[in-house]
Protein backbone atom coordinates (compact mmCIF):
# COMPACT_ATOMS: atom_id res chain seq x y z
CA UNK A 1 0.00 0.00 0.00
CA UNK A 2 1.32 3.67 -0.88
CA UNK A 3 2.21 5.46 1.90
CA UNK A 4 0.00 7.58 3.41
CA UNK A 5 0.45 10.79 5.19
CA UNK A 6 -1.68 10.54 8.69
CA UNK A 7 -3.25 7.47 10.09
CA UNK A 8 -5.47 7.73 12.65
CA UNK A 9 -6.59 5.02 15.21
CA UNK A 10 -9.92 5.76 16.27
CA UNK A 11 -12.80 8.14 15.20
CA UNK A 12 -14.09 9.31 18.14
CA UNK A 13 -13.45 12.94 19.42
CA UNK A 14 -9.90 13.54 19.44
CA UNK A 15 -9.28 11.66 16.26
CA UNK A 16 -12.05 13.27 14.22
CA UNK A 17 -10.84 16.70 15.56
CA UNK A 18 -7.22 16.01 14.38
CA UNK A 19 -8.39 14.78 11.11
CA UNK A 20 -10.82 17.56 10.50
CA UNK A 21 -7.49 20.06 11.53
CA UNK A 22 -5.15 18.01 9.11
CA UNK A 23 -8.18 17.50 6.25
CA UNK A 24 -8.82 21.78 6.63
CA UNK A 25 -4.82 21.98 5.93
CA UNK A 26 -4.71 19.63 3.21
CA UNK A 27 -2.91 17.25 4.76
CA UNK A 28 -3.60 13.60 3.69
CA UNK A 29 -5.61 11.70 6.53
CA UNK A 30 -7.32 8.35 7.13
CA UNK A 31 -9.21 7.58 10.51
CA UNK A 32 -9.49 3.71 10.93
CA UNK A 33 -12.68 3.14 13.13
CA UNK A 34 -13.16 -0.13 14.20
CA UNK A 35 -17.66 0.23 14.67
CA UNK A 36 -20.06 0.70 12.08
CA UNK A 37 -20.00 4.52 12.01
CA UNK A 38 -17.76 7.01 14.48
CA UNK A 39 -19.79 7.22 17.55
CA UNK A 40 -21.09 3.53 17.74
CA UNK A 41 -18.95 2.47 20.60
CA UNK A 42 -18.51 5.88 22.19
CA UNK A 43 -20.35 6.82 25.56
CA UNK A 44 -20.55 9.85 27.92
CA UNK A 45 -22.18 11.09 30.61
CA UNK A 46 -22.34 13.54 29.08
CA UNK A 47 -22.27 17.29 28.38
CA UNK A 48 -19.72 19.12 26.91
CA UNK A 49 -18.28 22.25 27.63
CA UNK A 50 -18.06 24.68 24.43
CA UNK A 51 -16.12 27.58 25.38
CA UNK A 52 -12.64 26.89 25.76
CA UNK A 53 -12.87 25.19 22.20
CA UNK A 54 -13.91 28.07 20.32
CA UNK A 55 -10.23 29.08 19.79
CA UNK A 56 -9.91 25.53 18.60
CA UNK A 57 -12.62 24.73 16.50
CA UNK A 58 -14.56 28.65 15.74
CA UNK A 59 -16.45 26.99 12.85
CA UNK A 60 -18.19 24.14 13.97
CA UNK A 61 -21.15 24.58 16.21
CA UNK A 62 -23.85 26.31 14.25
CA UNK A 63 -24.98 23.00 12.47
CA UNK A 64 -23.53 20.04 15.25
CA UNK A 65 -26.53 18.04 16.65
CA UNK A 66 -26.06 18.72 20.23
CA UNK A 67 -29.21 18.20 22.58
CA UNK A 68 -30.23 20.80 24.86
CA UNK A 69 -28.43 23.94 26.71
CA UNK A 70 -27.33 23.12 30.19
CA UNK A 71 -28.98 25.75 32.00
CA UNK A 72 -29.49 24.43 35.78
CA UNK A 73 -26.97 22.24 37.75
CA UNK A 74 -28.29 20.48 40.43
CA UNK A 75 -25.99 18.65 43.17
CA UNK A 76 -27.82 15.99 45.53
CA UNK A 77 -25.93 14.44 48.45
CA UNK A 78 -27.46 11.37 49.21
CA UNK A 79 -27.88 9.70 52.92
CA UNK A 80 -29.29 6.28 53.19
CA UNK A 81 -32.40 7.11 53.29
CA UNK A 82 -32.42 11.00 52.74
CA UNK A 83 -30.93 13.68 50.46
CA UNK A 84 -29.93 17.33 50.56
CA UNK A 85 -30.26 18.94 47.19
CA UNK A 86 -28.64 22.05 46.02
CA UNK A 87 -29.81 23.89 42.84
CA UNK A 88 -27.75 26.82 40.47
CA UNK A 89 -29.20 28.34 37.69
CA UNK A 90 -27.23 31.77 36.44
CA UNK A 91 -28.28 34.15 33.17
CA UNK A 92 -24.79 33.42 32.61
CA UNK A 93 -25.91 30.21 31.15
CA UNK A 94 -27.96 31.33 28.34
CA UNK A 95 -25.03 34.56 27.21
CA UNK A 96 -23.72 33.69 24.08
CA UNK A 97 -21.43 32.39 23.02
CA UNK A 98 -23.42 29.04 24.85
CA UNK A 99 -21.44 27.71 27.77
CA UNK A 100 -22.38 23.49 27.97
CA UNK A 101 -24.85 21.21 26.23
CA UNK A 102 -25.59 17.95 26.65
CA UNK A 103 -24.50 15.62 23.94
CA UNK A 104 -25.01 11.99 22.68
CA UNK A 105 -22.16 10.59 21.16
CA UNK A 106 -23.28 7.90 18.57
CA UNK A 107 -25.27 11.09 16.80
CA UNK A 108 -22.44 13.89 17.61
CA UNK A 109 -19.08 11.74 16.74
CA UNK A 110 -21.22 10.37 13.52
CA UNK A 111 -21.80 13.93 12.15
CA UNK A 112 -18.35 15.15 13.00
CA UNK A 113 -17.06 11.83 10.97
CA UNK A 114 -19.06 13.64 7.69
CA UNK A 115 -17.38 16.67 8.07
CA UNK A 116 -13.90 15.43 7.88
CA UNK A 117 -14.95 13.53 4.93
CA UNK A 118 -16.34 16.76 3.63
CA UNK A 119 -12.84 18.76 4.23
CA UNK A 120 -11.28 16.40 2.50
CA UNK A 121 -10.26 13.35 4.79
CA UNK A 122 -10.98 9.81 4.96
CA UNK A 123 -12.99 8.18 7.62
CA UNK A 124 -13.15 4.37 7.30
CA UNK A 125 -15.82 2.75 9.55
CA UNK A 126 -15.14 -1.19 10.49
CA UNK A 127 -12.06 -1.72 10.24
CA UNK A 128 -9.58 -2.24 14.03
CA UNK A 129 -6.20 -1.40 14.54
CA UNK A 130 -4.30 -4.10 15.97
CA UNK A 131 -0.52 -3.44 15.74
CA UNK A 132 1.46 -0.61 15.18
CA UNK A 133 4.56 -0.76 12.46
CA UNK A 134 7.88 -0.08 13.20
CA UNK A 135 10.93 0.70 11.82
CA UNK A 136 14.19 1.00 13.75
CA UNK A 137 12.32 2.12 17.01
CA UNK A 138 9.95 4.28 15.43
CA UNK A 139 6.68 3.96 14.23
CA UNK A 140 5.86 3.66 10.36
CA UNK A 141 2.29 2.89 10.28
CA UNK A 142 -0.68 0.71 11.40
CA UNK A 143 -1.44 -2.67 10.86
CA UNK A 144 -5.33 -3.24 10.58
CA UNK A 145 -7.52 -6.61 9.33
CA UNK A 146 -4.30 -8.29 8.75
CA UNK A 147 -2.97 -5.60 6.37
CA UNK A 148 -0.40 -3.39 6.78
CA UNK A 149 -0.74 0.88 6.49
CA UNK A 150 2.65 2.70 6.43
CA UNK A 151 2.15 6.27 7.62
CA UNK A 152 4.78 8.74 8.23
CA UNK A 153 2.65 9.56 11.33
CA UNK A 154 0.11 7.63 13.56
CA UNK A 155 -2.38 9.91 16.06
CA UNK A 156 -3.57 7.70 18.60
CA UNK A 157 -7.15 7.72 19.18
CA UNK A 158 -8.15 4.63 20.64
CA UNK A 159 -9.95 5.51 23.39
CA UNK A 160 -9.27 4.77 27.55
CA UNK A 161 -8.03 1.69 27.39
CA UNK A 162 -5.67 2.26 24.10
CA UNK A 163 -3.49 -0.52 23.32
CA UNK A 164 -2.09 1.41 20.81
CA UNK A 165 -0.83 3.55 23.61
CA UNK A 166 0.38 0.27 24.85
CA UNK A 167 2.14 -0.91 22.12
CA UNK A 168 3.48 2.47 21.03
CA UNK A 169 5.38 2.12 24.60
CA UNK A 170 3.72 5.65 26.06
CA UNK A 171 2.55 3.65 28.82
CA UNK A 172 2.35 0.39 30.83
CA UNK A 173 -1.17 -1.24 30.69
CA UNK A 174 -3.69 0.95 32.60
CA UNK A 175 -4.06 0.30 36.03
CA UNK A 176 -7.52 0.04 37.50
CA UNK A 177 -6.44 2.94 40.02
CA UNK A 178 -6.28 5.24 36.98
CA UNK A 179 -9.96 3.60 35.52
CA UNK A 180 -13.71 4.15 36.49
CA UNK A 181 -16.26 2.09 35.08
CA UNK A 182 -19.36 4.27 34.03
CA UNK A 183 -22.85 2.41 32.87
CA UNK A 184 -25.60 4.36 31.61
CA UNK A 185 -29.36 4.40 30.87
CA UNK A 186 -30.78 6.22 28.21
CA UNK A 187 -34.24 6.65 28.87
CA UNK A 188 -36.83 8.54 26.20
CA UNK A 189 -39.49 10.72 27.15
CA UNK A 190 -41.17 13.44 25.42
CA UNK A 191 -39.30 16.91 25.23
CA UNK A 192 -42.91 18.21 26.83
CA UNK A 193 -42.44 16.02 29.46
CA UNK A 194 -38.84 16.78 30.48
CA UNK A 195 -39.16 20.33 30.63
CA UNK A 196 -42.59 20.23 32.57
CA UNK A 197 -40.57 17.64 35.08
CA UNK A 198 -37.82 19.64 35.25
CA UNK A 199 -38.96 23.06 35.54
CA UNK A 200 -36.66 23.71 31.70
CA UNK A 201 -37.50 26.30 29.13
CA UNK A 202 -37.67 25.10 25.62
CA UNK A 203 -34.51 23.21 24.20
CA UNK A 204 -32.87 24.14 27.72
CA UNK A 205 -31.38 21.14 29.74
CA UNK A 206 -30.44 19.85 33.20
CA UNK A 207 -26.95 17.96 34.20
CA UNK A 208 -27.59 16.91 37.69
CA UNK A 209 -25.04 15.02 40.17
CA UNK A 210 -25.13 12.43 43.05
CA UNK A 211 -23.46 11.93 45.38
CA UNK A 212 -23.12 9.89 48.68
CA UNK A 213 -24.42 6.50 49.93
CA UNK A 214 -25.17 5.16 45.92
CA UNK A 215 -21.77 4.09 45.43
CA UNK A 216 -21.56 2.39 48.58
CA UNK A 217 -18.58 3.69 49.73
CA UNK A 218 -16.05 3.43 46.11
CA UNK A 219 -15.45 6.65 45.26
CA UNK A 220 -17.73 8.13 42.00
CA UNK A 221 -20.87 9.09 41.66
CA UNK A 222 -24.76 9.15 40.19
CA UNK A 223 -25.31 11.78 36.70
CA UNK A 224 -28.55 12.40 34.68
CA UNK A 225 -28.65 14.93 31.92
CA UNK A 226 -31.21 15.63 29.77
CA UNK A 227 -31.39 15.48 26.46
CA UNK A 228 -33.87 16.34 23.46
CA UNK A 229 -35.83 13.37 23.81
CA UNK A 230 -34.04 11.07 26.10
CA UNK A 231 -32.20 10.84 29.56
CA UNK A 232 -28.81 9.78 30.19
CA UNK A 233 -28.98 8.29 33.76
CA UNK A 234 -25.55 6.44 35.04
CA UNK A 235 -23.08 6.17 37.27
CA UNK A 236 -19.47 6.10 37.31
CA UNK A 237 -17.54 3.76 39.95
CA UNK A 238 -14.11 3.75 40.63
CA UNK A 239 -12.88 0.51 39.48
CA UNK A 240 -10.00 -0.24 42.47
CA UNK A 241 -12.14 1.52 44.57
CA UNK A 242 -15.07 -0.46 43.83
CA UNK A 243 -13.18 -3.43 44.62
CA UNK A 244 -11.47 -2.63 47.66
CA UNK A 245 -14.75 -2.24 49.35
CA UNK A 246 -14.96 -6.16 49.03
CA UNK A 247 -18.13 -5.38 47.38
CA UNK A 248 -21.14 -7.63 47.91
CA UNK A 249 -22.93 -7.28 44.49
CA UNK A 250 -22.43 -6.60 40.86
CA UNK A 251 -22.23 -3.55 39.58
CA UNK A 252 -24.73 -2.89 37.73
CA UNK A 253 -26.82 -3.87 40.67
CA UNK A 254 -25.57 -0.43 42.60
CA UNK A 255 -27.13 1.01 38.87
CA UNK A 256 -30.44 -0.54 39.66
CA UNK A 257 -30.71 0.53 43.64
CA UNK A 258 -29.78 3.51 42.53
CA UNK A 259 -33.01 4.17 39.95
CA UNK A 260 -35.23 2.86 42.54
CA UNK A 261 -34.14 5.76 44.74
CA UNK A 262 -37.11 8.34 45.79
CA UNK A 263 -34.97 10.84 44.32
CA UNK A 264 -34.50 9.11 40.83
CA UNK A 265 -37.43 7.19 40.49
CA UNK A 266 -39.76 9.91 39.79
CA UNK A 267 -37.69 11.62 37.16
CA UNK A 268 -37.47 8.91 34.99
CA UNK A 269 -41.11 7.63 35.71
CA UNK A 270 -42.86 6.63 32.32
CA UNK A 271 -39.81 6.70 30.61
CA UNK A 272 -38.77 4.24 27.95
CA UNK A 273 -35.27 2.58 28.24
CA UNK A 274 -33.70 2.68 25.16
CA UNK A 275 -29.62 1.72 25.18
CA UNK A 276 -27.77 0.23 27.86
CA UNK A 277 -24.29 1.25 27.38
CA UNK A 278 -20.89 1.40 29.56
CA UNK A 279 -17.62 2.61 29.05
CA UNK A 280 -14.30 3.01 30.78
CA UNK A 281 -13.23 6.67 32.03
CA UNK A 282 -9.48 7.64 32.58
CA UNK A 283 -9.14 8.79 36.04
CA UNK A 284 -5.47 9.14 35.53
CA UNK A 285 -5.44 10.46 39.44
CA UNK A 286 -5.80 13.72 36.98
CA UNK A 287 -2.13 13.20 36.00
CA UNK A 288 -2.04 12.19 32.05
CA UNK A 289 0.69 10.85 30.14
CA UNK A 290 3.67 13.18 31.06
CA UNK A 291 4.99 12.38 27.27
CA UNK A 292 2.19 12.05 24.98
CA UNK A 293 4.00 11.44 22.07
CA UNK A 294 7.36 9.77 20.25
CA UNK A 295 8.83 9.23 16.93
CA UNK A 296 6.17 8.62 14.64
CA UNK A 297 3.50 8.99 17.02
CA UNK A 298 0.80 11.36 18.90
CA UNK A 299 -2.17 10.36 21.63
CA UNK A 300 -5.03 12.62 22.02
CA UNK A 301 -8.25 12.46 24.46
CA UNK A 302 -8.38 9.58 26.89
CA UNK A 303 -5.54 7.68 25.29
CA UNK A 304 -3.31 10.52 26.23
CA UNK A 305 -5.11 10.25 30.17
CA UNK A 306 -6.54 13.48 29.06
CA UNK A 307 -10.06 13.94 31.90
CA UNK A 308 -10.56 15.43 35.02
CA UNK A 309 -12.65 14.44 37.37
CA UNK A 310 -12.72 18.43 39.13
CA UNK A 311 -15.79 16.76 41.92
CA UNK A 312 -18.64 18.78 41.12
CA UNK A 313 -17.68 19.05 37.14
CA UNK A 314 -16.26 16.12 35.11
CA UNK A 315 -14.30 16.61 31.97
CA UNK A 316 -13.22 14.64 29.40
CA UNK A 317 -14.41 15.63 25.97
CA UNK A 318 -13.67 19.25 25.68
CA UNK A 319 -9.62 17.90 25.66
CA UNK A 320 -9.99 14.98 23.35
CA UNK A 321 -11.32 18.02 20.81
CA UNK A 322 -8.54 20.31 21.70
CA UNK A 323 -5.74 18.15 22.25
CA UNK A 324 -6.76 16.54 18.14
CA UNK A 325 -6.53 19.93 17.18
CA UNK A 326 -3.30 20.92 18.71
CA UNK A 327 -1.54 17.08 17.63
CA UNK A 328 -2.70 18.41 13.99
CA UNK A 329 -0.79 21.50 14.46
CA UNK A 330 2.20 19.78 15.44
CA UNK A 331 1.96 16.99 12.90
CA UNK A 332 1.56 19.98 10.19
CA UNK A 333 4.71 20.91 11.62
CA UNK A 334 6.63 17.89 11.83
CA UNK A 335 5.66 17.46 7.80
CA UNK A 336 6.56 20.80 6.59
CA UNK A 337 9.92 19.91 8.08
CA UNK A 338 9.78 16.32 7.10
CA UNK A 339 10.98 15.20 10.58
CA UNK A 340 8.28 13.09 12.21
CA UNK A 341 11.15 12.20 15.52
CA UNK A 342 10.31 13.20 19.03
CA UNK A 343 12.04 16.34 18.58
CA UNK A 344 9.97 18.17 16.12
CA UNK A 345 6.63 16.67 17.77
CA UNK A 346 8.01 17.79 21.06
CA UNK A 347 5.84 20.69 19.49
CA UNK A 348 2.20 19.07 20.79
CA UNK A 349 3.71 19.55 24.25
CA UNK A 350 4.38 22.87 24.21
CA UNK A 351 1.10 23.64 22.71
CA UNK A 352 -0.74 21.57 25.54
CA UNK A 353 1.17 23.50 28.59
CA UNK A 354 0.20 26.91 26.83
CA UNK A 355 -3.31 25.44 26.84
CA UNK A 356 -6.24 24.79 29.51
CA UNK A 357 -5.97 20.97 28.82
CA UNK A 358 -2.13 21.29 30.70
CA UNK A 359 -3.13 24.15 32.93
CA UNK A 360 -6.32 22.54 34.13
CA UNK A 361 -5.12 19.01 34.94
CA UNK A 362 -1.94 20.88 36.26
CA UNK A 363 -4.70 22.80 38.82
CA UNK A 364 -6.56 19.71 39.61
CA UNK A 365 -3.26 17.22 39.46
CA UNK A 366 -4.31 16.07 43.47
CA UNK A 367 -8.35 16.07 43.61
CA UNK A 368 -7.82 11.96 42.89
CA UNK A 369 -6.59 11.77 46.21
CA UNK A 370 -8.92 13.63 47.72
CA UNK A 371 -12.24 12.17 45.53
CA UNK A 372 -11.63 8.64 46.09
CA UNK A 373 -11.45 8.96 49.88
CA UNK A 374 -14.18 7.36 50.65
CA UNK A 375 -15.11 9.97 53.90
CA UNK A 376 -15.31 12.33 50.72
CA UNK A 377 -18.07 10.77 48.74
CA UNK A 378 -19.95 8.57 51.38
CA UNK A 379 -19.18 10.23 55.02
CA UNK A 380 -19.79 14.07 54.39
CA UNK A 381 -22.73 13.63 52.12
CA UNK A 382 -24.18 11.42 54.44
CA UNK A 383 -23.11 13.27 57.41
CA UNK A 384 -24.79 16.48 56.06
CA UNK A 385 -27.97 14.70 55.30
CA UNK A 386 -27.91 13.87 59.48
CA UNK A 387 -27.39 16.82 60.33
CA UNK A 388 -30.47 18.55 58.61
CA UNK A 389 -32.82 15.86 59.65
CA UNK A 390 -32.36 16.69 63.30
CA UNK A 391 -32.60 20.19 61.90
CA UNK A 392 -35.83 20.09 60.21
CA UNK A 393 -37.04 17.35 62.50
CA UNK A 394 -39.83 17.60 65.25
CA UNK A 395 -40.24 15.13 67.25
CA UNK A 396 -42.15 14.40 71.14
CA UNK A 397 -38.87 15.50 73.18
CA UNK A 398 -37.65 19.29 73.24
CA UNK A 399 -35.55 20.12 70.95
CA UNK A 400 -32.01 21.65 70.89
CA UNK A 401 -30.76 24.66 70.15
CA UNK A 402 -30.01 24.91 66.23
CA UNK A 403 -26.39 25.81 66.99
CA UNK A 404 -25.87 22.61 69.11
CA UNK A 405 -27.10 20.49 66.28
CA UNK A 406 -24.71 22.48 64.24
CA UNK A 407 -21.89 22.27 66.30
CA UNK A 408 -22.39 18.72 67.32
CA UNK A 409 -22.08 17.88 63.16
CA UNK A 410 -19.11 19.90 62.85
CA UNK A 411 -17.10 18.37 65.65
CA UNK A 412 -18.57 14.81 64.36
CA UNK A 413 -17.21 15.90 60.93
CA UNK A 414 -14.04 17.87 61.15
CA UNK A 415 -12.76 18.19 64.53
CA UNK A 416 -10.98 15.16 64.89
CA UNK A 417 -7.85 13.93 63.25
CA UNK A 418 -9.07 11.91 60.06
CA UNK A 419 -11.82 15.88 59.52
CA UNK A 420 -8.75 18.11 60.21
CA UNK A 421 -6.81 16.18 57.30
CA UNK A 422 -9.46 16.18 55.03
CA UNK A 423 -10.07 19.55 55.14
CA UNK A 424 -6.33 20.05 54.82
CA UNK A 425 -6.59 18.14 51.24
CA UNK A 426 -9.35 19.94 50.38
CA UNK A 427 -7.28 22.65 49.45
CA UNK A 428 -5.82 20.67 46.58
CA UNK A 429 -9.21 20.76 44.73
CA UNK B 1 -34.60 -4.97 35.68
CA UNK B 2 -31.59 -8.05 35.34
CA UNK B 3 -28.40 -6.84 32.98
CA UNK B 4 -29.88 -9.87 30.05
CA UNK B 5 -32.64 -7.66 29.64
CA UNK B 6 -30.69 -4.28 29.19
CA UNK B 7 -28.68 -6.06 27.07
CA UNK B 8 -31.59 -7.45 25.12
CA UNK B 9 -32.28 -3.99 23.83
CA UNK B 10 -28.62 -3.05 22.42
CA UNK B 11 -27.68 -3.33 18.81
CA UNK B 12 -25.11 -6.30 18.76
CA UNK B 13 -23.63 -7.44 15.45
CA UNK B 14 -21.55 -10.68 16.49
CA UNK B 15 -18.61 -12.43 15.75
CA UNK B 16 -18.12 -16.00 15.90
CA UNK B 17 -15.10 -15.62 17.37
CA UNK B 18 -14.79 -14.43 21.04
CA UNK B 19 -12.98 -11.33 21.57
CA UNK B 20 -12.07 -12.03 24.81
CA UNK B 21 -10.28 -15.93 25.94
CA UNK B 22 -9.65 -17.16 29.65
CA UNK B 23 -6.53 -18.54 30.70
CA UNK B 24 -8.09 -20.72 33.09
CA UNK B 25 -5.43 -21.88 34.59
CA UNK B 26 -4.80 -18.32 36.48
CA UNK B 27 -8.28 -18.20 37.02
CA UNK B 28 -8.32 -21.43 38.74
CA UNK B 29 -5.96 -19.95 41.71
CA UNK B 30 -7.84 -16.55 41.87
CA UNK B 31 -9.38 -15.67 44.92
CA UNK B 32 -10.34 -12.36 44.54
CA UNK B 33 -12.37 -13.27 41.21
CA UNK B 34 -12.58 -9.47 40.40
CA UNK B 35 -14.38 -9.73 37.10
CA UNK B 36 -17.53 -11.32 38.56
CA UNK B 37 -18.40 -8.01 40.18
CA UNK B 38 -17.18 -5.36 37.73
CA UNK B 39 -19.33 -5.69 34.69
CA UNK B 40 -21.94 -3.75 33.64
CA UNK B 41 -23.18 -6.98 32.18
CA UNK B 42 -22.87 -9.45 34.67
CA UNK B 43 -21.15 -11.64 32.29
CA UNK B 44 -19.06 -13.66 34.04
CA UNK B 45 -20.03 -16.19 36.09
CA UNK B 46 -18.68 -19.69 37.54
CA UNK B 47 -19.53 -23.10 36.47
CA UNK B 48 -20.45 -25.31 39.25
CA UNK B 49 -19.58 -28.75 38.18
CA UNK B 50 -16.52 -27.55 36.68
CA UNK B 51 -15.34 -24.18 38.82
CA UNK B 52 -14.46 -22.54 35.56
CA UNK B 53 -14.90 -19.12 35.15
CA UNK B 54 -17.32 -18.72 32.28
CA UNK B 55 -17.65 -15.15 29.94
CA UNK B 56 -20.83 -14.94 28.17
CA UNK B 57 -18.86 -12.72 25.00
CA UNK B 58 -22.04 -11.72 23.07
CA UNK B 59 -23.43 -9.06 25.53
CA UNK B 60 -19.68 -7.50 26.10
CA UNK B 61 -20.19 -3.53 26.28
CA UNK B 62 -16.30 -3.59 25.71
CA UNK B 63 -15.64 -1.05 28.63
CA UNK B 64 -12.81 -3.76 29.01
CA UNK B 65 -13.27 -3.19 33.13
CA UNK B 66 -12.46 -6.71 33.69
CA UNK B 67 -9.46 -6.83 32.00
CA UNK B 68 -8.12 -3.84 33.79
CA UNK B 69 -9.00 -5.20 37.19
CA UNK B 70 -7.72 -8.44 37.00
CA UNK B 71 -4.69 -8.22 39.25
CA UNK B 72 -3.36 -11.71 37.45
CA UNK B 73 -3.67 -10.86 33.78
CA UNK B 74 -5.87 -14.41 33.07
CA UNK B 75 -7.97 -12.51 30.34
CA UNK B 76 -6.46 -12.17 26.69
CA UNK B 77 -8.92 -8.91 25.95
CA UNK B 78 -9.17 -7.43 22.65
CA UNK B 79 -11.82 -5.78 20.95
CA UNK B 80 -14.00 -7.25 18.41
CA UNK B 81 -13.42 -7.21 15.12
CA UNK B 82 -13.73 -4.23 13.08
CA UNK B 83 -17.69 -3.79 12.48
CA UNK B 84 -18.75 -6.46 15.05
CA UNK B 85 -19.61 -6.11 18.86
CA UNK B 86 -22.05 -3.46 20.32
CA UNK B 87 -23.13 -0.94 18.11
CA UNK B 88 -24.55 2.15 20.28
CA UNK B 89 -27.28 4.24 18.39
CA UNK B 90 -27.20 6.78 21.09
CA UNK B 91 -23.76 6.73 23.15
Amino acid sequence: MEKLDVVVVGGGLGGLASAYCLAKEGIQVLVLERGDHPGSKNVTGGRIYLRPLFRYLPDLWDEAPLERLVTKEVITMMGDDSSTTLQFTSKKFRESPPHSYTILRSRFDRWLGEQVMERGGFVVPQRRVTDLLKEDGRVVGVVSEGEEIPSDMVIIADGALSLMAEKGSLRGPLPPRHAAVGLKEVIRLSPEVIEERFGLKSGEGVAHLFFGSITQGAFGGGFLYTNRDTISLGLVVGIESYLKTQPSSEVHQLLEKFKEKEEVAHLIKGGELMEYSAHLIPEGGNRPLPKPYGDGIVAVGDAAGFALNMGITVRGMEFALASGCMAAQAVKRAKEKGDFSVSTLSYYESLLKESFVFKDHETFRDSLEVLENPRSVCFYPQLLCRVLEELFWIGEEPRGKVSSTVWKGIKEGFLNTAGLDDLWKFRRI
Amino acid sequence: MDPDSKLALDAFKNDEEPHISIRQEICKGCAQKYCLYICPGGLYSINEETGELLNEYTGCLECSSCRVSCPYGALEWNYPRGGFGVQYRYG
